[in-house]
């Protein structure tokens, strides 16, 4: 992605992941920060299906040529779906952070976390201070 | 405080390209510009250029110049003819190797060795030292040359043009005039692919990477230089090399002339007559999955040197490992921060022109 970008419908975590809820599943990602201090993605390593993960906490690791990153959770909750097409295209994280480059869905085990989240105004003023 | 980043006489250019500049060796240094894997295909596929002017240069002269880089360094220095260039190790007594040099013979009694950037200083020392009883000069000539490595298979005529005489051959080092500037241009480089190293003088870099530029050579960072060397194999001095070590284990026997009497050469002699106990090998990951420097080895050993390798997809490394199994072709499980990740001894080099 060759520009910053920030969706205003999304929460966002001060480790640099977004959050997207629909009813009591929440999709998570990276944000274009996150992605464009990476470089690009050249692995995604998914966390399976049916495990749990805790808020403020790694859940998966990205990688690119050069380093390895943790991926911190937005939210609590249990994975009920990775996105597959990230094995074979994980380049996909740079170009569509927030679309086709979601990372895994979860089922929220504490929908009033949210609440600790970040608007979109509020994260873009914690990048540029 | 730390001493302040030194900088290149490129810096503003690859500030200007949108580089991505961090500390590397005590310098400022590019790692990437447009992003390490275009930069890696460009360097396969047509011609990129490195501002490599972190690397140090020793220059030797006198009577003695021979005999004392022929006790200094493994290989048979007496082998190198004027305008030609050599590859080998600088051991300490025990073998250990201290660093891994080019050195390029510029006339009957002078000779220039690059050193790797991180060792220069410690390099320049010992040599100091052990100079003192030869008839010879060692000289620090790091501030007297800019470094930039013109390297893909568009490389030599991109390079040829602005030459006033055709290039010297692969690991041939001559003078000639670009762009009629002094250039010691050296047929070597570190990337697999066909190029040339241009020793220029720190003010004639300039105008010599601008011409590169408009004659459709692009800038690599760092970063694709290491999965360009990974990628055949090309040993990196504090990954793959190091004092603890010898050249032996590390597969570089061929560098090493016993008979010369070099410092570190019968330790080296007794390794390659007992055999050693580790090897390094080339791996590949055979089911997904990066390793990286530091990763133990399963079963005793490390690996050295790990990411993606681009040209080939997957996932590849370097990894001492047991002498027994080291055969190519020899499964091993690779520690990757608590997951066990399997892969198998490849041959050398990783990725050819030849691989489909």
């Amino acid at each position: 992605m060759a520009d910053a970008s920030y969706p205003e419908d999304l929460l966002y975590h001060p480790e640099h992941d977004w959050a997207r809820i629909d009813g009591d599943v929440a999709t998570l990602g990276v944000t274009w920060y996150a992605q464009d201090a990476l470089g690009e993605v050249v692995f995604f390593d998914p966390p399976e299906v049916g495990k749990n993960i805790t808020k403020d906490e790694p859940y998966a690791e990205v990688e690119s040529v050069k380093a390895v990153s943790d991926v911190v959770a937005p939210l609590s909750g249990e994975i009920v779906e990775v996105n597959t097409g990230l094995s074979d295209n994980p380049e996909t994280i740079n170009e569509d952070a927030y679309g086709s480059g979601w990372l895994v869905k979860i089922r929220m085990s504490d929908p009033s976390e949210r609440d600790g989240l970040m608007g979109q105004s509020e994260y873009v003023a914690t990048l540029t201070s | 405080m730390a001493d302040p980043l030194l900088r290149t006489p490129l810096h503003d250019r690859h500030v200007a390209a949108g580089a991505k500049v961090v500390p590397f060796a005590g310098w400022e240094m590019p790692v990437q510009y447009t992003g390490v894997l275009e930069e890696h295909r460009t360097v396969r596929e047509s011609v990129g250029v490195f501002d490599v002017s972190h690397m140090g240069e020793v220059e030797t002269t006198g009577p003695g110049a021979l005999d004392f880089l022929q006790r200094v360094l493994s290989n048979d220095v007496s082998r190198i003819a004027v305008g030609g260039a050599q590859y080998s190790l600088l051991c300490k007594e025990d073998g250990g190797v201290l660093d891994d040099l080019f050195t390029y013979r510029l006339g009957p009694e002078r000779y220039l060795t690059v050193t790797n950037a991180a060792n220069h200083p410690k390099d320049l020392a010992w040599l100091q030292q052990q100079a003192e009883r030869f008839d010879c000069e060692v000289t620090d000539r790091a501030q007297d040359h800019a470094m930039l490595a013109v390297q893909g298979p568009l490389a030599r005529e991109t390079v040829q043009v602005m030459s006033d005489r055709p290039l010297p051959a692969k690991f041939k080092a001559e003078p000639r005039l670009v762009l009629g500037r002094e250039v010691l241009v050296c047929g070597t480089g570190y990337t697999g692919e066909d190029g040339v190293e241009l020793l220029t003088r720190p003010e004639d870099a300039g105008v010599i990477w601008d011409e590169l530029m408009r004659r459709g050579a692009k800038p690599i960072g760092l970063a694709a230089r290491d999965t360009l060397r990974l990628e055949v194999c090309f040993h990196l001095y504090g990954n793959d090399l190091m004092e603890s070590r010898g050249p032996i284990e590390a597969g570089l026997g061929w560098a090493c002339k016993e008979d010369t009497g070099f410092i570190g050469a019968e330790a080296v002699r007794a390794v390659r007559e007992a055999g050693p106990q580790e090897k390094l090998v080339p791996f590949v990951m055979t089911a997904g999955g990066l390793a990286r420097q530091g990763n133990p080895v399963v079963g005793g050993g490390e690996v050295t040197s790990g990411t993606m390798g681009p040209s080939l997809g997957v996932g590849i490394g370097m990894a001492y490992v047991p002498a027994e199994k080291a055969t190519p072709g020899t499964p091993f499980e690779i520690d990757v921060r608590g997951k066990t990740r399997p892969a198998e001894v490849h041959t050398k080099p990783l990725y050819s022109k030849e691989t489909p």
